[in-house]
């Protein structure tokens, strides 16, 4: 087997393995810290895929931000002394069953469908070329998004603020 | 076997379904907000994994971009809404929060 070949399969494996954690555990912060294994894993696919600037916001801001968000809500929600930190789950054979059927006919529309194929595979650093696209093709997305960031800062700090009454 | 475009897109659907069983099974809201950036992961690795096999261009690394981003706003909403529901409620159990029922 060829070394990338290898490297993929241990990427897919820490990423999908970490998922399984995050959504069979008991606990809720063992699913909390698996995350982190999925998100590094995601960023090393993307790595493998030449893709370098998705890879360091993937790492910038999910491993970084969104999951110590995350880990802050959990911690916040649950009083750590309590020895039982509750995650049940509920309705497994539906979910298993849904899934499955899904799973199924994903996989086989994967394996059926003609891709289109690119012309050429490249390996070249794409930062620059995103920056271009990003004030040339995507500077009305690129705008509204920096909207919507600040309309979320803005909403969550107004519903986590306390209520002060007059 | 060379490694694929089928590869990625595999990885990604199996992703894809333990985010879709996290968010169907649990019910805790932070494990539910957890699936969902499962799912999230699940689709910019179809993005980047399209934009490098099948177009050729970066466009699918900006809409994976974007998707980081929404994600990332949807996270810090999601979490001020599941701090105050736990202020109010004590508990973030979304069986238990049904209060608009009534």
């Amino acid at each position: 087997m060829e070394i990338s070949a290898l490297i993929f399969y241990l990427l897919a494996g820490i990423t999908i393995g970490s998922a399984a954690i995050v959504a069979f555990s008991r606990n809720i912060v063992y699913s909390a810290f698996s995350l982190l294994g999925t998100f590094a894993g995601v960023a090393g696919i993307y790595v493998f895929l030449g893709a370098d600037f998705v890879a360091g916001v993937q790492v910038l801001i999910y491993v970084g931000g969104i999951l110590v968000l995350i880990l802050f809500a959990v911690m916040l929600t649950h009083r750590i002394a309590d020895v039982r930190i509750t995650n049940r789950s509920v309705g497994v054979i539906p979910a298993v069953v849904v899934i499955a059927v899904f799973l199924g006919l994903l996989i086989q529309s994967i394996r059926d469908t003609p891709w289109a194929k690119a012309k050429e595979i490249v390996y070249s650093p794409t930062t620059s070329v995103i920056g271009d696209y990003f004030l040339q093709h995507y500077l009305l997305p690129f705008e509204l998004a920096s909207v919507v960031l600040l309309a979320a800062l803005i909403g969550a700090v107004v519903l986590s603020r306390k209520e002060t009454k007059e | 076997m060379a490694i694929g475009l089928a590869h990625y897109l595999v990885v990604g659907a199996v992703l894809f379904g333990l985010g879709l069983y996290t968010v169907l099974t649990r019910r805790n809201a932070i494990s539910i907000l957890m699936g969902v950036e499962l799912i999230l992961n699940s689709s910019n690795i179809n993005y980047v994994a399209f934009s490098h096999y099948s177009s050729g261009n970066v466009d699918g690394q900006i809409y994976a971009i974007f998707v980081i981003m929404l994600a990332a706003a949807e996270a810090a909403v999601g979490l001020a809404i599941i701090l105050a529901i736990f202020q109010i409620f004590h508990t973030i159990d979304v069986g238990a929060t049904e209060t608009l029922k009534e």
